[in-house]
């Protein structure tokens, strides 16, 4: 499903170990001798370590082959990894964009601008996907995996690009904000009105840092645009796939048939559907030396155990035949969060379907 | 009255039956109920029409937030808008994950300090106090006993302290699973030797799973120097009797 595609995108709902799944990906096509890269969002810190991973470096960075060697699984390619960090990502991109010194100055001053790249909400969605395009043009790497945010809607990050720069073309507002020219004229007194009204709801100095940050900007739209472009063009690309990654709870479930259905109709391409954290049902008897107390406590367990293996059973099952898709891996749920290379190679034993 | 924002109804999924009055809070719902709460209905049927503020609410960010924020705020009555809308002892609110959570919590105080004057500046002023004031709201965190869970919840609490002054009230962890095996049971099991799969290795799965489980309760204890409320694993479907019962035998 994945050696010969060169982007990977795992998406999911949060929470259900799409980090480590990336990561384990990238591992396992290290291991058939591909440089690959891979670019995680937000990592939990023992795993970040165990990876050399360092935060607000925002470039890949080559995991040293020494913390490879000795964990069972022999990598003859090269692993990078790198953890996103959306604000830096951001002011990158505007640097580069700005015409001038000047433009770029007085955008990154911008307190419209410092609330937009440092907001939470739909940054990090963009800068991922303005960071995977970048390092698909550097043509570094033989294959890029990507984590994605852990945003409710999965699908955010699919139309970042674009919702970003209609925001940023922000017609609507620019007729208002910049009455001048041609269009005042047309306009005329209704725009003063509409304006007037706006002012009594928001106040004068909202309209002025909004008119300031539009105006900076303008030099690079057609650079913001192109990339939303590029981006487009490369999530449809034939050499790029998306997995799914769910864990098997009602919502997580319900999440990835929605992100598999809109996949489909958007016409991207579905590589695979890896379900983390699956109870495995309990066989067999207690040994016949067990008895009295300690064979009442194993018997509960045992029975508790059983009844989540027969839970994940059936979301799995709905999830397969919502999506008309056969599970490509389910890994187990592991007693504790995978934090080290050990961890990484046993979910990708699982991945891989040798598991072990 | 339980409010859900961003359009979500899973609280009221859940509350369905249960007596409790559930809202969902759309940003466009609430843009139209504040401009026409602001402005004389001419104008404010203008400015709604012509769809300037709804470009002004998009270009701004964290002006959805606000608005968001700022209908949950109308709801506990400090001022409703129309005179017969019922004014609520409690409302609580299910907020987004920590960081968009944390967006919308912050979106006043944000908009209080950049827009210095005027009716933004006023009202978000007004909502940053109620949220601040302990005696009128309290932040709860909800976690699990994981590693990402707990770190969340401790960046939480920093942020919350120190962006808006706000001390978490309660921090709830959910799931928490029974350790049944004392460490020597867990030895002895050990021994056997039983293949995965196995009773014996479901029980020794469930001692790890709660002793890992276990380590991340100390961790997020220590982070926040008070001991978080647990309320237990269920097996079943959610069943919102047994867990209040569990969180009021808690309080």
């Amino acid at each position: 499903m994945i050696p010969d595609k060169r982007v990977i995108v795992c998406a999911g709902a949060g929470g259900v170990g799409k980090t480590t799944t990336s990561a384990a990906v990238a591992l396992g096509l290290a291991a058939q001798g591909k440089r690959v890269a891979v670019v995680t969002i937000d990592p939990a810190k023992r795993l970040a370590n165990a990876l050399g991973l360092k935060a607000l470096e925002n470039e890949p960075r080559k995991v040293d082959a020494r913390r490879l060697r000795g964990h069972g699984l022999e990598i003859t390619g090269e692993l990078w990894a790198m953890t996103l960090d959306p604000k830096r990502t951001f002011d990158d991109l505007v640097a580069r964009l700005a015409p001038d010194e000047q433009a770029r100055e007085e955008i990154l001053a911008n307190r419209i601008y410092q609330q937009l790249s440092g907001a939470v909400a739909g940054s990090q969605e963009y800068t991922a996907m303005a960071k995977l395009y970048e390092l698909d043009r550097d043509g570094r790497f033989d294959a890029i995996v990507l984590d994605t945010p852990p945003s409710r809607n999965a699908l955010d990050f699919l139309d970042a690009p674009d919702r970003l720069t209609s925001f940023l073309e922000g017609r609507a507002l620019r007729a208002f904000l910049a009455p001048t020219g041609l269009a005042a004229r047309v306009v005329g007194r209704g725009t003063s009105v509409v304006l007037g009204a706006l002012k009594r709801v928001t106040g004068v100095e909202l309209l002025d840092d909004l008119r300031g940050f539009f105006g900076s900007l303008g030099g690079l739209l057609a650079g913001f645009r192109e990339r939303a472009e590029g981006v487009a063009a490369l999530l449809e690309d034939p050499q790029t796939t998306f997995l799914i990654i769910a864990s098997p709870e009602a919502e997580p479930v319900d999440e990835a048939i929605f992100f598999g259905t809109k996949l489909r109709t958007a016409g991207m391409q579905l590589g695979g559907l890896i379900v983390n954290r699956v109870h495995v049902p309990v066989v067999g008897d207690l040994p016949a030396e067990l008895s009295g107390p300690l064979a009442e406590k194993v018997r509960a367990a045992a029975a508790d155990l059983d009844a989540l293996a027969t839970r994940d059973a059936e979301a799995i099952g709905r999830l397969e035949r919502a999506l008309g898709l056969e599970a490509s891996a389910l890994i187990p749920h592991l007693p504790a969060d995978v934090h080290d290379i050990d961890g990484l190679v046993a979910v990708q034993r699982y991945l891989s379907g040798a598991p072990g | 009255m339980v409010a859900e924002v961003g359009g979500r109804h899973d609280a009221g999924r859940l509350l369905e039956g249960s007596g409790a009055d559930h809202e969902t809070v759309t940003p466009r719902a609430a843009m139209e109920e504040y401009l026409h709460d602001q402005l004389p209905g001419a104008v404010a049927e203008l400015l709604s029409r012509s769809g300037t503020f709804a470009a002004f609410v998009e270009a701004t960010p964290g002006m959805n937030e606000l608005l968001s924020i700022g209908k949950v705020w109308e709801l506990t009555g400090s001022r409703r808008r129309s005179e017969d809308a019922v004014r609520y002892d409690l409302v609580i609110l299910d907020a987004p994950a920590s960081g968009h959570g944390l967006a919308l919590l912050g979106a006043p105080r944000t908009f209080s300090d950049a827009a210095r004057v005027g009716p933004i500046h006023r009202q978000a002023g007004q909502i940053h106090a109620t949220l601040s004031d302990p005696g009128q709201t309290a932040v709860v965190a909800v976690a699990l006993a994981e590693e990402m869970p707990v770190n969340e919840t401790l960046e939480l609490r920093a942020a919350l302290g120190e962006r808006m002054g706000i001390e978490l009230e309660a921090v709830v962890v959910n799931g928490v699973v029974p350790d049944r095996l004392t460490a020597a049971e867990a030895q002895r099991l050990e021994s056997l030797d039983q293949p995965a799969g196995s009773p014996v290795a479901a029980a020794l799965w469930g001692h790890e799973r709660a002793q890992a489980q276990k380590r991340q309760l100390r961790r997020l204890r220590g982070g926040l120097d008070a001991a978080p409320l647990r309320l237990p694993f269920f097996f079943g479907p959610p069943d919102l009797g047994a867990i209040s019962g569990e969180l009021e035998a808690l309080l």
